[in-house]
This record gives structure tokens, sequence and C-alpha cells, in this order.
């Protein structure tokens, strides 16, 4: 087997779930065999600053650290986080975007201004953007912390393993702590796996009407 | 954490580095185990903690830890100490003198240095300690390394009678990967005994010690060209041999699989003949090392003048791939792959923030508004973020409680523009117990003019909340004796009438006490006395609102710094006598509100109200 290695960039804020979203991907990649790698951003940052985690998995992994261009999924638990790490995808490569704006103190005391649309702005320098409002599925189903496993759904159908490898391990952490919440991880993981292909179908369709 | 824990030999484990180390201190057969808490070290102790059959505790400080740690290996047990880079800078007096004493029990000092800085106030090489105290450095490259070697470091203690380094960068402290576990071998205590030749270091005993520590370097340097952390890979581009330690090897492989490399495990004292041998073979040696060049100059200094290192490779910061693919084209004359990339958007910047509530924000809020008047020497914890948007007040940060002896230098040293200010020094609790109560005693009894503010949020808070003395809880979350900082400072010679203790919550209370105490010519504490807001001591209040049509933009809110309180609507407002104001109408976020109420003290309108949830 080729030592092809799969890069996933977490980025959200710190206290969204970043490190947990990445440690589920990583064990589900070692579940399967692989060699991983998972670097943590710790210290400073996790009070209210940006938050990375990097995973790497294949046959064998050397070096922890995704370099710029290399990344094969971005997972942006938001929005504006997701446009800060875009030019680490590598060309083909998709960003899967969290839509809520979480402005910083330094941008509501006016010191720096939040960009109108990130989104628009990753498009803009030619990244596939799959964005959805996790929050609102979230919601929905009455619970916030639900996003992470949401956002884990979106990503299932990008992995070279099949999507139930992600669900399982997010479900087996419920099944022996919270019984209760394995219901719902398993309707907010299909719910963030369908959006995703909703805006996958829907991106197509407009490149479709604009050729 | 509790995966490693519970594991038995040979489970295969996604584990940091950290948990790594302690699961191979673990499995050593290490009986006593020390540290205070530091990024990126903390997580060692923490995860050593739930390991049975072992003594753990939070010291306070990386002295004290060390010398715990001596203490249990003098008395035969394996012994281990964590700390991060400038941990080992307070450590050092003890280390440098149990290095000439030598060892009974295995004693081994895991250093974690800040590669890249991600949460240190400088970024150190800790190998320098190696050749500075005559003792073998270990530094692994990941998990399954960090396990191995520190349990390998124990034998080699023993083996030479001499502590041993192991050395870590944020990159194997933080770093996630595969690892197998092996098992823990049984090491009885063998018992303190008499042998004052040996452990009273008066000049005649330690004279006749030094011999023995220089041999033993000797003996080190054998072994360093044999042994099994030192290893040659071969491989089919002669161009350029590297030789490397630590995961600037991982970073080395995955970007040049076909290099010959020399990666070393065991890196002081340097293998001068493993290199000679490499340097054969290849038409370049480059050595990769974070950070400063200690290798190169080592073979530099054994007659390798031709090598490269740091004339192609910065001495700051991680050797990433990023770093490494471009220095080493350019020196092969080549022009590097092209990185396909995007363009780079580049948003606002995010620094981290205080957490909604955080009491320290009451004692910022304050010293903003005093300003002027004040010079405030700072330190190492949470409230170095003072010195942030939007309070802008802290002067200095150097070095754990080095607030209290700046703070007495600045007052020495007034100018004529500075000498109305008042001097304040601002410490965390923590902090005061770890360095900072000397300091505070040096003032008091060179009758310095400081205000001394000792935040007291009960924890340890930038590393993630760790207990120490002034908490009542040990390491194991045990009940232990609680600091009294009153008597503690009052046992120091502050006088009881110089001393407070208040709610920094109550926002007119602090400024009344700290206008008060400035005036005073002579030393005062002021401690604020209220749990961080992420510790079980804290208990949360009802949550507040914002009445939109009450709030009249003053922007007093958004001063105190509190990240449930943002700005929803900016306007510029001009006064009748021509000049503009900047009004800020806000908003509280009530799902993040705690309901402190420190904005309530700040709101003049009283447009700040329970939000009734």
């Amino acid at each position: 087997m080729d030592n092809v290695i799969t890069n996933i960039l977490v980025c959200g804020i710190g206290g969204q779930g970043v490190m947990t979203a990445a440690e589920i991907l990583s064990q589900a990649a070692i579940a399967r065999g692989y060699d991983v790698k998972k670097s943590e951003v710790a210290g400073m940052a996790q009070r209210g600053g940006v938050v990375t985690s990097h995973v790497r998995f294949g046959k064998k992994v050397w070096s922890p650290v995704i370099t710029q261009g290399t990344a094969d999924i971005l997972v942006a638990f938001e929005v504006a986080e997701g446009s800060r790490w875009a030019d680490y995808l590598r060309p083909g490569g998709v960003a899967m975007v969290n839509t809520i704006r979480l402005p910083p103190p330094v941008v509501s005391a006016g010191l720096f201004k939040y960009p109108d649309d990130p989104v628009a702005q990753m498009r803009a320098a030619g990244v596939t953007v799959y964005d959805f409002d996790a929050g609102a599925i979230a919601r929905a189903l009455g619970d916030l912390k639900l996003v992470n496993t949401i956002m884990l759904g979106a990503i299932a159908d990008y992995l070279p393993f099949p999507a139930a490898d992600v669900e399982e391990q997010i479900v087996g952490r419920f099944r022996e702590r919270k019984p209760a919440m394995v219901a719902v991880n398993q309707q907010a993981f299909d719910q963030g796996r369908a959006a995703a292909r909703e805006r996958a179908e829907s991106t197509r369709l407009l490149a479709a009407a604009n050729q | 954490m509790s995966a490693a824990v519970q594991a038995k030999a040979q489970a295969r484990l996604l584990l940091s580095g950290n948990d790594a180390i302690a699961r191979g201190v673990w499995e050593a057969g290490c009986k006593v185990a020390t540290a205070y808490p530091g990024t990126p070290s903390t997580e060692i102790l923490e995860s050593l903690s739930l390991y049975p059959d072992l003594y753990s505790e939070w010291s306070i400080n990386e002295k004290v830890a060390m010398e715990v740690a001596i203490g249990a290996s003098m008395s035969g047990a394996r012994a281990f100490c964590a700390m991060k880079h400038v941990g080992m800078n307070v450590a050092s007096d003890a280390f440098m003198t149990i290095t000439v004493a030598g060892v009974v029990g295995g004693l081994v000092v895991a250093v974690a240095d800040d590669v890249g800085m991600s949460s240190s106030q400088n970024e150190q090489d800790s190998r320098f300690w190696g050749r500075f105290a005559h003792v073998p450095v270990l530094e692994p490259a990941d998990s399954q390394e960090a396990l191995e070697m520190a349990r390998y470091a124990f034998e080699l203690s023993e083996q030479f009678n001499t502590p041993v380094i192991l050395r870590l960068t944020t990159r194997v402290c933080h770093v996630k990967a595969v690892v197998t576990t092996g098992e823990r071998v049984s090491k009885p205590i063998g018992g303190f005994q008499l042998d004052a030749k040996r452990w009273v270091m008066t000049p005649a005993n330690a004279k006749n010690r030094l011999p023995a520590q220089l041999a033993r370097e000797d003996g080190l340097r054998t072994l360093a060209e044999t042994s099994p952390l030192n290893v040659f890979e071969d491989g089919s581009d002669r161009r350029i041999g590297f030789v490397t330690s630590g995961p600037a090897y991982m970073h080395l492989r995955e970007c040049f699989p076909d290099a010959p490399v020399l990666k070393l495990g065991l890196t002081y004292p340097v293998p001068v003949a493993l290199v000679r041998e490499l340097a054969a073979k290849v038409e370049h040696v480059v050595v990769v090392e974070e950070t400063e060049p200690l290798m190169e100059n080592e073979l530099k200094a054994a007659g390798m003048l031709e090598i490269h290192g740091k004339d192609l490779l910065p001495r700051i910061g991680e050797l990433s791939p990023a770093v490494l693919v471009p220095a080493i084209y350019k020196f092969r004359g080549e022009e590097p792959p092209p990185v396909s990339t995007y363009v780079k958007i580049d948003p606002f910047p995010r620094p981290p923030t205080m957490c909604p509530a955080c009491p320290h924000m009451g004692v910022y809020y304050t010293l903003s508004r005093l300003r002027k008047r004040l010079q405030i020497s700072g330190d190492i914890g949470c409230y170095t973020l003072g010195a942030g948007h939007p309070w802008n007040a802290l002067d200095s940060t150097i070095s754990m409680g080095a607030s209290m002896g700046i703070a007495l230098g600045m007052d020495k040293a007034r100018s004529e523009e500075t000498k109305d200010k008042a001097v304040l020094a601002v410490i965390g609790d923590s902090t005061f117990l770890h360095m900072g109560m000397q300091g505070l005693l040096d003032i008091v009894y060179n009758r310095g003019n400081v205000t001394a503010l000792i935040l007291d949020n009960r924890t340890t808070g930038m590393t993630g909340g760790q207990n120490h003395a002034g908490t009542g809880k040990g390491l194991h979350g045990e009940d232990t004796p609680r600091v009294d900082f009153v008597k503690l400072v009052e046992a120091l010679g502050v006088k009881p009438e110089r001393i407070r203790k208040l709610d920094p919550y109550q926002l007119p209370v602090l400024w009344k006490a700290i206008r008060e105490e400035i005036e005073v010519p002579e030393p005062s504490v002021i401690i604020t006395d209220r749990p961080c807001v992420l510790t079980e001591f804290y208990d949360r209040l009802k949550p507040y609102k914002m009445l939109d049509d009450v709030c009249n933009g003053c922007g007093n809110c958004v001063n105190v710094g509190c990240p449930a309180i943002t700005v929803r609507r900016s306007e510029t407002k001009t006064l009748a006598n021509g000049t503009s104001r900047d009004l800020k109408f806000t908003t509280i976020d009530t799902a993040m509100c705690t309901g402190c109420h420190m904005c309530v003290e700040s709101c003049g309108p009283g447009a700040i109200v329970f939000s009734g949830q």
C-alpha cells in the first residue's frame, strides 16, 4: 500500500470542541489500523484564542504538522477561522465551515473589523467551501454541544474510511457514559452529513449553471 | 489519559508525549514524582498522579520539586521531576550540585522547551544544562520514544550515577501518536545510607567528587558512540547527510526521505565519531537541531569545521517542513518545489482573552482608570493578559515572582518624571507562593514604597487550573492545609493596617482600597479574593441583560473587558462644544454571563439588569 497521508486541519476557538473532534477522527483512523499523529495547540491559546488541531494518518506518518497547501479537509467551527486557515488546503481540498460568527473583543471594541462574508472571501480565493449553520441544526435538536457531532458528520463522506467508523467513535463515547445521548448524536451526525451533501450538490449545480 | 493508566503491556494507544512519558516513568518503577505546572510540561504529572504505587505532588516551585526528587533518589527510590524550560532555571541551584554528589535511585528530570513559544516568556535550549552540569541528555522525537526514553533514563541514571535530562519540546509534549505500552518493573526503595562525604557538599567533600564527575562524562562520551539511541539510517541521496534530534527528525524524514540521517536520541555528549562516519559517506553534513547550534558547535570544536547548521537554518522556533524545505533546497542550489496554496486570507487577530466574569478584570479595569498615576510591575499568569486590550494596565513581565523585586527596583530608581507615580506589583496566588514571597519580604525589609496586589483566584489558572498550597487541595484533590495569605504577608512584616482582603467584584471597594494604599508611602498589600470561574469553587450567579433603550453608549462596560459584552452599534456624536465622542451601544450575551455584576458597577445609566433567565 502506498503511503498516502490524509491531512485534516480542525480549527476554531478555545472551548468549541476542536480538540475533541480531532481526537474522534484520530481514534477512528487508529481503529482502521492507520498510523496517526495529532498536533494540538494548548497554553494561552485556550483563553478564547485561535485553536487548531492537525490530524494526519496513513501507513506511516512522520511529521506531526500539516504544511500550507497540503490539507485534504479543513473543518472550521467558526467562519472567520475557516478563512484564516484556508490556505492550508491542497488544490481540490474541501473546507467544511460552520457559519457561526464569533467576533472577539478586539473586533467588538472597534479595533478590527469582522469581514462581511468570510465564505465569499474563501470562494474568491478559489477554495471549495461547503458552509452551513451547524448551530441551527444543534438548536433544533435541543443541544448546542451537538455542533461537534454535526461537523464530524459533515466531513464523514470525505474520509478514506466509512462514515460509520466516525459515527461509532462518537456514539461509543456516549453509550458508556450517557446512553440517553446516543440517539440524538446519531441524528446530529446524519443531519450534518445531509447538510454537507446538500451544500456540495448545490455548489455543483451552481458551477454547472455558470459554465 | 486514563486509557494509558489502565492499559496492560503491549496495548496500542494514541498518547500525547506527556502521557507517554508518564507511562514510561511509571513502567520504570519510579516511586516519587514531582512538578510545578508549566506549559508544555503540565500534563506529565497530571497523568502520573493517576497511576498506583507512586507518590506524586505539585511542589511549590521547580526548585523544591527538584529537591524532593533528589531526596527520594538519595533514599534509593527512582525519582522524577518535570518542569518547563524556565522552571529549570529555578531548579538549577539544586541540580548543579546533585550532579556533583551523584544519585542512588535513578533521577530523571524532564525539561520541556516551548519551541515556538506558544505560552512562555522566552525560548531557551535546555540541552545546555547537559553540558553545563556534565549530565546526559535524551531527546525523544515522538510519543513512543518519549515512553521508551523515560523508562531507559532511569537505568542510565543508575548506571552512571548521574541525573539524566529528558529534553522535550512542545511538538513532543502536545502531539498525540500511536504508542505501544510496556510492563512496570519493580524497583524497591533501598533506603537512605549515611555518607557525609557524598551528601554533605562542603567544599572539601565536593572537591573530592569533581574528578568523578568528569570521569563520568568521559564514560558517557564513549556510550554515546555505541548507544542504540543513536541510529544511522542510510539513504541513496548522498549530497547531504543530516545529523538531527527530537521532532526535527520527523520533519526531516517527511521532507527528505532518501537522505542519510544520523538520528540522535542521546545528544549530550555528542557522538563525534558517529558523525565522522557519516561525513565520510556524504558530500555535506548538515546539523538540524532545535533551537541553538549546540551539537554543531561541539562538532566544530572537535575539528569538523566543514559542517553546516545554523548558517542555513534559523536559531529561533521550530524546524518544520515549511522551514526545512526552502533552506535545504537553497543550499543545494535548487528551486524548492512549488507550494500550491490559495491566497492567504488574514482576518482580524484573535488574541487570548480573560473569561467572562474573570475576577482579574475588576482589578485591571480599576487600574486602567488610575493608569496615569501608576507604574505596574506584572507577573506570569492569566493576569499577564492585563497588558492587553482594553486595560493596557501592566508595564512589565519578566519571570515568575519578578513583579515584587522589579517593583522595588522601580521604586528605588525614580526619575523626576516618575517620582510621583505609585509603584504597584501585581501577582497571582500560585505565582506568589512559587517565588513572589521572597520579593515581598525584600520590599518590606528594605522599606520599599510598593503596593502589592495578590490576585487570589484559588488556582494555577493559565496552565489549566492546578491546585497549590493556597487552594487547600493537593494534586489528587485531597484536603491539605491552606495558606492564609493575610497571616503570611503579616508575618513577612507588612503592617496589619496595610493589609486588605476584598472581593474584586466590588469595584467601588477595590477602587477605594487601591486609591488609599497608593497614597501611603510604605509597603501595602491588597489581596483580592474570588475564585477563578473555571474552578469548582466558583458559584455562578444569575445572568444580566442590557436594556437597549436605557443604554446611552458610554462604553464603560466595554472597558471592563468581559467577552460576554459586545458592541451592537457604534456612532460618533458631535457635542455642543464642537468636539465629538464615540458612542458604543452594547449587548450582553446572557448565555455567557455568570452574574458577576462588574459591568453593572461600571454602568452610569443603570441599563444592566437581571435577565430573568
